[in-house]
Order: structure tokens, then C-alpha cells, then sequence
């Protein structure tokens, strides 16, 4: 077999027989529990009143604006992995180079902090 | 034909037994770190625990087992039916799945890939999924508010476990995991591992582990107090075993990366005889549940974070320090001379 197929397919096989478990697990119940449902055990949780309305409402901008942070500073970790991996063999000019990229993320960061897009109050 | 068989059918079927064996065994230990969470948070409450079926309790999660496949599975009515059940399924799947690069011993690895590490990191950001869809698919109160809570909490500490990784990988050179492990061999034994040079590292990892799995004290995502219990409470039966399955598993996979990275893998402690008899597979099991111990003890002592704090924690303290080690470990690599080749 070719080299990366040696390498991949048990990850595949790996994640098809977690699949099997998976499934069968979640099936299962379905197959053998008891069931009698009715129309106040089906509705949704809400304590001791019937819910009022549909659920998904308004919510704080804030949770966006973390996840658009996490973006950016995931990518940036991406990015300094294949460096992170090839250090020995870069040299100071790709160490230097690095270090400029994480003075502009910095300088990012401190700004992002003074305007306060990391407060919760 | 022969050679068809030896070339490909073969090999399948080993990797196949293989697959099996190690789910297996994860799923039995998964069953003993629960009972041994319940042991060891009752022995700090001065309780017992369970201790009722089988003998000192020891059968009490396979019961637990048993009673949950004997429940009525509910799909509240205004829920969206497929990804309600959909969300369980990835949750469990997706937590399994990052067992196939993890080895136990030397060569012990289901897929002995290259990137193993950037696989995990893939992995364990896909778990947030799994509780967006609970929580949005419920169409109910508390499980969509724990699910935004849950995003925004497991993505800020994801940033410093990157950073983490990335100092790890600059004193290796190599993102597979049996390499990480082989750099941390020496004559010193456990004073190579990474956990000494590295300790501001590991102690970050630690605690951005403990927010990543949702463990106590950042368990907010299931506050009990505010949220009843959070992104699951629409779930019962199995959906809600193969939650919380998904959830043991990711600390059972935190805990193996932690060995992994910072206390040396399968490498015995001192590196000279009665030590180096053990196999290795038997340092790798007690590493790990040293490990566990000390996330069952943070969840007994520890209270609860606020949710500001909590933010607080990942973004104004474990952030900037991260980022300034991956600049400090980068100098002193790159000024000492000490870069792998």
C-alpha cells in the first residue's frame, strides 16, 4: 500500500468503528426502552410555567465578538506551528521575523484591550 | 489473490482488531475515572460514594449503564429532531476519535501520523460543535444560554492550549507524538521531562484543560445553580449517557496529551533498572491517572468561577502569558543555541 495510505486509513477505521459505537449506543434505547410519550412530558423545560415563546432570542454581541477574536488569534497559532516545527533550521532571520509578526499582534491585542472588547460587566 | 489478501485485506483486519481493543479498553477505563471521580469527591465530602452494587461500588457505572439504555428516550416536541440526536453522536464520536494518534507506549498507536498533534488541536475544536447543537437543537431556555456561554468559554482557553502546544513543539521540532515523547528522554529521567523547563506551560495547560472540558470550577456551561444543568437538560436516556461519555473522554484525552507533552509518555521516571522494567504502557496508565487525580481534586476544592472571571482568566492572564512564553522559550532556544536540528 502506498505511504499515506499506510498512514490515514487506521484513522479512518479508528473513527468508522467509534461510528459503530456511537450509533449503536444511540439506538438502542429507541429499540428497547419503554415509551409513552405525551404532549406535557414533549414540551420544552422552563420551571413549573409552559414556555412562552420560541427560544432562540435576542443575545449579547459580546459572545460574537469573542468568537471573531478567537478566530484571529487561532489562525495566528496555526500560522506559528509550521514555524514552531522548522525553528532549528530557520535561523535568526526567521526568528526575527516571527518575533516582528507577534509585535504586531501585540500591539493589536493592547488595543483591542484599551477599547475594552475583553470586559464583562 | 494471496497477494491481495496479505497487501490489503490483512492489514485492514489488524488495524480493525486493534481499533476495537483500544475503544474497549477506553470505555472500560472511562467507567472506572467516573467511579473513581465519585470515590474521590466523596472521600473529600467524608462520604462514602457509591458503594452499593458490586463489591466497594466497583460495578455501579456499568449499572449506570444499564439503567440508561432502559429509560424513555424524550425529543421534546419544538426540538429539531435530527440534530438533537445528531449532537450526542458528534459530541462521543469526535472525543473517541482523538484516541487514534495517542500512543500508549513506544509504537503502541493506532495511526502513527505526522501531524498527530495538529490532529488532536482539529479535534478538540470540533467538540464545540457538539454542544452548540444540543443546546440550539432543545429549542428550550437554559440550553441555548449555556450553549453561547460553552462556545465562548471553550474557544478563549483553546488560544493559550495553541500557545501551549506551539512552546512544546519549539523544544521538539516534530508535531507527531511519539516524538514529542522520544525528546524528552535522558539520563536525568523525569528532570528532562517538559514539565520542569516548561512548568509556567503546564500549569496553563492544566487549568485551560479544566475549562476546555467543562470540569468544575468551570462547569458553567452546566451551573446547576443558574442553568439547572445547562446545554443537556432537554436530554435524557442514552443521548444524555453519550454527553456525559464525550465529556470523560475529552478529560480522559486532555489528561493523555498532558502526559504526553509534559511528563514524558510511556518513559520511566529515573532511567535505571527496577524502574525501567515496568512497561511502558504501565507509566503511561499511572501518569495519566495522576493526572485525572488532580482534575477530580480541582473539582472537589475549587469553587465555581463567575463568568466575568472566567473571561477574565482566559483572555487578560493566561493569554498574554502564553504569548510572551512562546517569545521567551523562541530566545532562549534561538540564543543558547539549543534548537532541536
Amino acid at each position: 500500500m502506498s505511504e499515506l495510505l499506510l498512514d490515514y486509513l487506521p484513522l479512518v477505521i479508528f473513527i468508522a468503528v467509534a461510528m459503530a459505537i456511537g450509533a449503536a449506543l444511540l439506538v438502542v434505547p429507541f429499540l428497547v426502552a419503554y415509551k409513552q410519550p405525551d404532549p406535557e412530558k414533549l414540551s420544552a423545560y422552563e420551571c413549573g410555567f409552559n414556555a412562552f415563546d420560541d427560544a432562540r432570542m435576542k443575545f449579547d454581541v459580546r459572545f460574537y465578538l469573542v468568537a471573531i477574536l478567537f478566530i484571529i488569534f487561532d489562525l495566528e497559532v496555526s500560522f506559528l506551528f509550521p514555524w514552531a516545527v522548522a525553528f532549528g533550521e530557520l535561523g535568526l532571520f526567521g526568528f526575527w521575523s516571527m518575533m516582528v509578526f507577534l509585535g504586531v499582534l501585540t500591539v493589536g491585542f493592547i488595543y483591542e484591550w484599551r477599547k475594552g472588547a475583553l470586559e464583562w460587566d | 489473490m494471496l497477494e491481495f489478501w496479505t497487501d490489503y485485506v490483512w492489514p485492514v483486519l489488524v488495524v480493525l482488531a486493534q481499533s476495537v481493543l483500544l475503544l474497549v479498553i477506553l470505555l472500560i477505563a472511562v467507567a472506572y475515572i467516573i467511579y473513581a471521580d465519585r470515590k474521590i469527591w466523596a472521600a473529600v465530602q467524608l462520604r462514602r460514594g457509591p458503594n452499593v452494587v458490586g463489591p466497594w461500588g466497583l460495578l455501579q457505572s456499568f449499572a449506570d449503564l444499564l439503567k440508561f439504555v432502559l429509560k424513555e428516550p424524550v425529543i421534546p416536541s419544538g426540538a429539531n429532531k435530527g440534530l438533537f440526536l445528531l449532537a450526542p453522536f458528534v459530541t462521543c464520536v469526535l472525543a473517541l476519535a482523538a484516541w487514534a494518534v495517542i500512543p500508549v507506549n513506544e509504537g503502541w498507536v493506532i495511526a502513527n501520523i505526522n501531524v498527530g498533534i495538529l490532529y488532536i488541536f482539529a479535534i478538540s475544536s470540533l467538540g464545540v460543535y457538539g454542544i452548540i447543537m444540543a443546546g440550539w437543537a432543545s429549542n428550550s431556555k437554559y440550553p441555548f444560554l449555556a450553549a453561547l456561554r460553552s462556545a465562548a468559554q471553550m474557544v478563549s482557553y483553546e488560544v493559550s492550549i495553541g500557545f501551549v502546544i506551539v512552546t512544546v513543539l519549539l523544544c521538539v521540532g516534530s508535531l507527531n507524538l511519539s516524538e514529542i515523547v522520544d525528546a524528552q528522554d535522558g539520563k536525568y529521567g523525569m528532570f528532562n521531562w517538559f514539565w520542569l523547563p516548561l512548568l509556567p506551560m503546564f500549569v496553563i495547560f492544566f487549568v485551560s484543560a479544566l475549562a476546555e472540558t467543562n470540569r468544575p470550577p468551570f462547569d458553567l456551561v452546566e451551573a446547576e445553580s443558574e442553568l439547572v444543568a445547562g446545554f443537556m437538560v432537554e436530554y435524557g436516556s442514552t443521548p444524555y449517557m453519550m454527553l456525559m461519555l464525550g465529556e470523560y473522554v475529552a478529560i480522559a484525552t486532555m489528561c493523555a496529551l498532558g502526559t504526553i507533552m509534559f511528563l514524558g509518555g510511556w518513559l520511566a521516571p529515573f532511567p535505571v533498572a527496577p524502574f525501567t522494567w515496568v512497561p511502558g504502557v504501565i507509566w503511561f496508565t499511572l501518569k495519566c491517572l495522576f493526572m485525572f487525580f488532580l482534575f477530580a481534586m480541582a473539582k472537589a476544592i475549587v469553587p465555581r468561577y463567575r463568568y466575568d472571571q472566567l473571561m477574565r482568566l482566559g483572555w487578560k492572564v493566561f493569554l498574554p502569558i502564553s504569548l510572551a512564553m512562546v517569545v521567551i522559550v523562541a530566545g532562549v532556544l534561538q540564543f543558547t543555541g539549543l534548537a532541536p536540528k
